[in-house]
């Protein structure tokens, strides 16, 4: 079991940018570590280093726990250290009008929450965090998030909600069907599967 | 009911249904390398999992590791430790190696089909998103995260919902001096990097069909360069002789009963997709991207487009809109990757590069994909060429495509190469790339600026 989690509350940073790709959030120098921590001090690196401004050296930002992003976020390679090279500075959740699919699936089973909304709201709720500290709770059980004027409804998928709710963990619950699993691996050999030298070949 | 491939394979291989929940999908095998591989294995042995049927496993080095000769020894001690930790966990768990002295050594997506492993209709995973390379074969591979190899390694499965499927069709056939490179980068250039986000690609037409299988591993692998799960082409006769004889591959009955199982899993005549695009590729020119990301391409009698969306993008690589991306003067030139790194992608840079010598200020590296592939170039003699024309042929992995290892891209240099990406710092930090096809990179390496043809035009002035 995970910890349960069912809502979410903290402070916004806004990172409008477009195509974010998992060489921006870690690049690939920082890959040869074996552990899944240790990741966050080199997170962004590129932006920190080329902007003085860019928003994750500003002060006020520090404590955020939810980033506004741009479309298509996490394109690129399917390195589950930007995950938690991400988490590991401080936020649970993203918004931002779509995510990349293997981005996604790795965030899904670190507890990440992604939230997909509409260009125009992220630009609305980006441009809030600039001006004021915007504060967002979000209810994972009833699938909407409230800034203090307005609640906003957004899609989840119901098996995630499930884990991150419950403290359900994806591989218990994949186990739970090892049996079944076995027996179709069992019946796909020399039907569908044709390995001949499977093993053996070095 | 009529089905396309994706969904005959997808039908194979759901173990379970529940609405609401992901199926779980039955996978039939997983190729693994260093860099994503430790913290899986970390996983299952905190669960005491074990990892079923080993043998459907097999794992290679390939992305941290020198390109020099004397690679056994590592100097970069992370690097060295997350090798030796690979070593350790395949014999821990039983899971076949390719090791830096094995003849089979070389990068995943070059060592799987090599091997004979990919083949059509089965469920191919690794940690990395260049798995679709094995679409070629009409398997459904694609690219997944260090939690979900864990899933494959404890339950030989995972969860996952059932993708829409894209047909891409290319109409007209690919003229002289193009190959898969441009197609797929032409592709990606139109429909943008999100532009296939969700789906799995069928590459269909004439075009595809007559691509050989190290083509349209190209074709396939930059899949993902759209967004795409994965990409594939159904397969043919062209697949089948690939196959056949190979270490992996089903012998005697087996072999005709593989074929006509193969056979029967090509798209039915009307099946339906939940998108068609549709490309003319009869006036298709070499491709070249210009900026950050790979839909940032254009031809190469183009010049850079101009968009108020573009300035970071042109600004981190020196260029301007309107200007031509011909006759830009480069400093290197990278041939290799899982991309362009096969046998056939060295005979076209050798069959340009022979009898010429590169420009001086170009450093240029060909890096074969494998063992065999390195083999093979020095049994054509194709190594004497490359290092006649001044290029240096080094030994097999993922080298400049990532800067993982000690080849890199200096700050500031211009790099044509035959890889995937050309994201920010990709092939090191500060180093500008510009992706284009095997040819497309001999021929620049030769002029000392970027070119399509043995050059006569005269490279840029220097922009001011």
């Amino acid at each position: 079991m995970n910890t349960a989690i069912k809502q979410i509350k903290g402070l916004c940073a806004p990172m409008m940018i477009d195509d974010i790709d998992t060489d921006i959030i870690i690049p690939a120098q920082y890959l040869t570590q074996t552990s899944k921590d240790g990741y966050g001090q080199y997170a962004f690196s590129r932006l920190k280093q080329a902007d003085a401004d860019f928003v994750l050296n500003q002060q006020k930002y520090q404590t955020a726990k939810i980033l506004i992003a741009g479309d298509n976020f996490g394109c690129g390679s399917s390195r589950e250290h930007a995950v938690w090279a991400i988490q590991e500075l401080g936020f649970q959740a993203i918004i931002a009008p779509s995510f990349a699919d293997i981005f996604s699936n790795n965030a899904r089973k670190n507890g990440l929450v992604l939230i997909d909304q509409p260009l125009e709201i992220c630009e609305l709720l980006a441009a809030a965090a600039q001006q004021n500290d915007l504060i967002i709770s979000i209810d994972l059980v009833n699938a909407v998030f409230k800034t203090d004027q307005q609640t906003f409804p957004f899609v989840i998928n119901p098996f995630f909600q499930h884990c991150i709710t419950e403290g359900q963990d994806e591989l218990d619950y994949l186990c739970s069907h090892l049996s079944e699993i076995k027996a179709h691996h069992q019946n796909a050999k020399g039907q569908t599967i044709f390995l001949a030298g499977a093993g053996v070949a070095q | 009911m009529k089905n396309n491939i994706v969904e005959k394979i997808w039908q194979q291989h759901v173990v379970h249904r529940q609405a609401g929940f992901p199926d779980v999908l039955r996978i039939d095998f997983a190729l693994l390398h260093e860099v994503t591989s430790a913290q899986a294995f970390a996983m299952i042995e905190r669960k005491n999992l074990s990892v079923q049927n080993p043998e459907h496993f097999l794992a290679t080095i390939d992305h941290s590791i020198p390109t020099r000769k004397n690679r056994h020894e590592i100097y970069d001690k992370t690097a060295k430790n997350q090798i030796e930790l690979l070593r350790k966990n395949c014999q821990n768990h039983g899971i076949p190696l390719c090791d830096l002295d094995s003849s089979h050594q070389g990068i995943v997506h070059v060592v799987g089909p090599e091997l004979g492993i990919t083949q059509p209709g089965m469920t191919l995973v690794c940690g990395d998103s260049h798995t679709a390379t094995h679409g070629a074969f009409g398997s459904l591979a694609f690219g997944i995260g260090t939690s979900t190899l864990a899933h494959v390694f404890a339950a030989g499965a995972i969860l996952m919902k059932q993708p829409k499927v894209m047909r891409v069709h290319f109409n007209g056939q690919l003229p002289a001096n193009t190959y898969a490179k441009d197609m797929i980068m032409y592709l990606i250039a139109q429909i943008g990097i999100g532009g296939a986000t969700g789906h799995v690609i069928e590459y269909t037409g004439e075009a595809v069909t007559a691509l050989s299988m190290e083509q349209r591993m190209t074709l396939c692998n930059m899949s993902i360069e759209c967004g795409a799960i994965a990409g594939l082409v159904a397969p043919d006769e062209t697949t089948f002789a690939y196959i056949k004889d190979r270490p992996y591959a089903p012998k005697g009955q087996q072999w005709e009963t593989a074929k006509s199982y193969w056979q029967s899993l090509s798209s039915d005549a009307g099946c339906r997709y939940d998108q068609t695009i549709e490309l003319d590729i009869t006036d298709l020119q070499p491709q070249v991207s210009w900026g950050t990301n790979p839909e940032q391409s254009i031809a190469i009698n183009q010049v850079i487009p101009f968009s108020n969306k573009t300035k970071e993008s042109l600004d981190y690589v020196k260029l301007k809109s309107a200007q031509s991306i011909a006759g830009l003067t480069i400093d290197w030139a990278f041939v290799g990757s899982c991309t362009n790194g096969r046998i056939e992608d060295l005979r076209v840079v050798a069959d340009i590069l022979a009898g010429h010598k590169i420009a001086k200020q170009v450093t240029m590296y060909i890096v074969p994909g494998s063992e065999q592939v390195m083999h093979q170039a020095q049994k054509e003699g194709l190594d004497t060429i490359f290092t006649e024309a001044g290029a240096e042929f080094r030994m097999p992995g993922c080298s400049m495509c990532l800067g993982m290892n000690d080849d890199k891209v200096p700050p500031g240099s211009r790099c044509i190469s035959s890889t995937n990406r050309n994201f920010i710092g990709r092939q090191g930090t500060g180093s500008i790339t510009h992706l284009a096809s095997p040819a497309t990179v001999a021929f620049s390496a030769l002029a000392g600026f970027i070119t399509s043809s043995y050059a006569e035009q005269q490279p840029q002035k220097e922009a001011s």
